[in-house]
């Protein structure tokens, strides 16, 4: 195998391991998201309702959890191994992006919701302008290190057949029977994607901090 | 005599067993000052939440302007929207300006247009001499700022009343004169006002009528004149002589530290 | 999905043994995640400059990359260098390396929740650096640590979890190999699922349990988190 080939090959694995974050991720904080918001705010069923998600989900090991779900999702529905892996992992994070979204929400303080309904909000309003812009500031950083996790944790799609880095590092190894520099390059690939995405989020954060906030 | 614009009848509130205030009927006129005085914990500032519906009062009735409040179809938000609330701790809104907090309820309560609203909320910090500091956040702001910025916010709304929640109880002592200021205006301006305090000196001076609440019943209102040189009940003198007592010692702590 | 009840009495016996295996790379990586990870905190915070660059560097690495390709690489990459290792082994290097990331955070963060002020103290009386380390800072910071670190067992254990990928017969290859037995995937990795959750409450419970036993009045990190 050439170098030009190769390096094609790990660019087109990497293109998978982005794509297969970026649906995973949004996905599993819009779930996320909803599943918190219900947590703090819905009646006492659905508090425990989601309170019983969030344990049995963050109990689970992420590939077992995987494997079920992935396994439902192509039973019911016809999709690749790539579209139902990365909607699988979307699931599994949003249990944990639930409890970071609702560590956030429930760490602004309740006095601002009762401000907020003092000048005639509704809760929907006083949620939407008031609590939640302060909430993502407070979220950005637990987030970012679960995006950091569910960059690693694409790496498990590996199993299901889905051709990103560490399949094709594995492909690679095969072929060219140089083991270790193949999964050194995907370990270096990895490394990036983590070191960048924590850092963009990083400066996002130091962006959007409020000045001087008590 | 001007008309009454809150009615308050028969007001009673309970947390399961514990009563925090039963039976009060408070009226009052528009363009009045009504002072509640009391010791901790006899349920004023409970008795403020119950007004601007942010705590249901368990029986009794609250009119605003010949329409009853604690109907059961009563739409509680519109109601907040002509009562407005001024709380210990500020409340500002943490992530907005000084400015944006006195601008985001004409917006998206009132949906004001942005350019008339921008402009109401200028006006609004200037009422309260803050329009200097239209640009910065309540964490860029003291105490006594923060407050201000809080008034503007429940004045912007144009209320029919405002209530204040010890307002000037979480300030340092040198900002509680400027926060005191805003209301003195206020009231001259002819602003109804509801207003939980122990600063006796605004009562005395500003109130038209005080109340004064214990164990969550009316033990005696009047003018200020009546409460503070002839007070009709034993509890009142008491509490009133403990109260100056109370803050002439504050002040003298203040002054060796 | 015939009923994940049946797959789960029928490999029952099965289950136990990975559970088993599971148990014990757990307690394993735990253990060198420990030693190693202590050590990685303390020359991070007191090392010289050169030995504090390197505990950085391998924090970072081990922190940003995934611990299949840690795996991997020792399994299928260190033979290419002349070094061999079992399957077993391999998963107990690379979960031992990889907990020791984690495990020297929540060390760093008990370190210096201690300060500069006990090390003050010990070099007052006369002790030197690296016997204030040893008797002061450490027997201070392992107490502190242990809320913070009782995180690290549970995760550990869910972190096992992918071993089977390079053959190692742990709960999940068992569940694997139910899967292809009865051709019922869903109720197979449903009924392993069932163990993983028993195992990690027990595992809490037992936590939660020392954490309150070993706790001294007023004596804890400020900033405990929910």
């Amino acid at each position: 195998m050439d170098v030009a080939s190769f390096l094609k090959y790990i660019a087109s694995g990497t293109a998978y391991t982005i794509a297969v974050t970026l649906i995973a991720l949004p996905s599993g904080l819009v779930i996320g998201t909803l599943f918190a918001l219900a947590n703090v705010y819905g009646g006492k069923v659905i508090q425990r309702l989601t309170a019983l998600y969030s344990t049995i989900m963050r109990g689970l090991p992420p590939i077992v959890l995987l494997f079920i779900l992935y396994f439902i999702v192509s039973g019911s529905i016809n999709l690749s191994p790539f579209w139902a892996g990365s909607i699988s992992l979307g699931i599994v994070t949003s249990a944990y992006q639930m409890e970071i979204i609702r560590g956030a929400i429930l760490s602004v303080s309740g006095g601002q919701m009762m401000a907020a309904r003092a000048i005639g909000m509704n809760k929907i309003q006083a949620i939407r302008y008031i609590i939640l812009p302060q909430t993502v500031r407070l979220a950005i950083p637990p987030w970012s290190n679960e995006a950091a996790i569910v960059i690693k944790d694409s790496s498990l799609v590996y199993a299901l057949g889905v051709p990103e880095i560490l399949r094709r590092a594995q492909l690679i190894s095969a072929s060219t029977q140089e083991p270790f520099l193949a999964f050194t390059a995907a370990a270096l690939i990895y490394f990036i994607l983590v070191f960048v995405t924590n850092r963009s989020l990083d400066a996002l954060e130091r962006r959007l901090r409020i000045p001087a906030n008590p | 005599m001007s008309k009454p614009i809150l009615t308050i009848k028969n007001l009673t509130k309970k947390y399961g067993e514990n009563v925090v205030f039963h039976d009060i009927n408070l009226s009052v006129n528009e363009g009045d000052t009504i002072v509640i005085i009391g010791p901790s914990g006899t349920g004023k500032s409970t008795l403020l939440r119950c007004i601007n519906l942010l705590t249901r009062s368990d029986a009794g009735e609250i009119w605003l302007d010949d329409k009853e409040i604690t109907c059961k179809e009563c739409d509680e938000d519109k109601v907040r929207q002509h009562i407005g609330m001024v709380f210990q701790n500020f409340l500002l809104f943490n992530h907005l300006t000084a400015l944006e907090n006195v601008r985001l309820g004409l917006t998206r309560v009132k949906h004001m247009n942005p350019a008339d609203a921008q402009l109401k909320a200028m006006q609004e910090l200037e009422r309260v001499g803050l329009l200097d500091r239209a640009g910065h956040y309540p964490g860029q702001l003291s105490g006594g700022q923060q407050q201000r910025v809080a008034i503007a916010r429940a004045l912007a709304m144009d209320p029919r009343v405002m209530l204040f929640d010890e307002p000037t109880s979480a300030l340092d002592p040198e900002l509680i004169g400027e926060v005191l200021e805003v209301m003195r205006k206020l009231a001259l301006e002819g602003m109804t006002m509801l207003v939980v305090t122990h600063e006796m000196g605004f009562a005395r001076e500003v109130a038209d009528r005080i109340v004064f609440l214990e164990k969550g019943s009316v033990v005696e209102e009047g003018s200020p004149n009546d409460l503070f040189y002839h007070p009709k009940n034993e509890r009142t003198r008491e509490f009133l002589w403990k109260i100056t007592e109370l803050y002439g010692k504050k002040d003298t702590e203040q002054g060796n530290g | 999905m015939v009923s994940w009840f049946n797959i789960f009495r029928e490999y029952l016996p099965s289950f136990l043994q990975g559970a088993a295996v599971t148990l014990e790379l757990t307690a394993v990586g735990l253990l060198i995640g420990f030693v190693l990870g202590l050590g990685l905190a303390v020359a991070r915070t007191y090392g010289p400059k050169w030995l504090r660059v390197i505990a950085i560097g391998y924090l970072e690495l081990f922190r940003g990359t995934p611990l299949l390709v840690q795996l991997f690489l020792i399994y299928y990459g260190l033979p290419s260098l002349g070094l061999t290792l079992s399957q077993t082994l391999s998963a107990y290097l690379a979960l031992g390396l990889n907990s020791a990331a984690y495990q020297a955070e929540y060390f760093r963060g008990a370190i210096q929740s201690i300060g500069e002020s006990q090390m003050t103290a010990g070099r007052a009386i006369g002790l030197s650096r690296w016997k204030t380390i040893w008797y002061v800072i450490l027997p201070q910071a392992l107490r502190l640590v242990i809320p913070a670190w009782s995180n690290e067992p549970i995760s550990l254990l869910k972190t096992t979890a992918v071993v089977f990928l390079i053959a190692v017969q742990d709960l999940m290859a068992k569940a694997k190999r139910a899967a292809t037995d009865t051709y019922d995937p869903i109720s197979s990795y449903l009924a392993v699922a069932v163990v993983y959750l028993v195992m990690v409450f027990i595992l809490n419970e037992v936590l939660k349990y020392l954490e309150r036993k070993s706790r001294i009045p007023g004596f804890e990190m400020e900033s405990k988190k929910t």
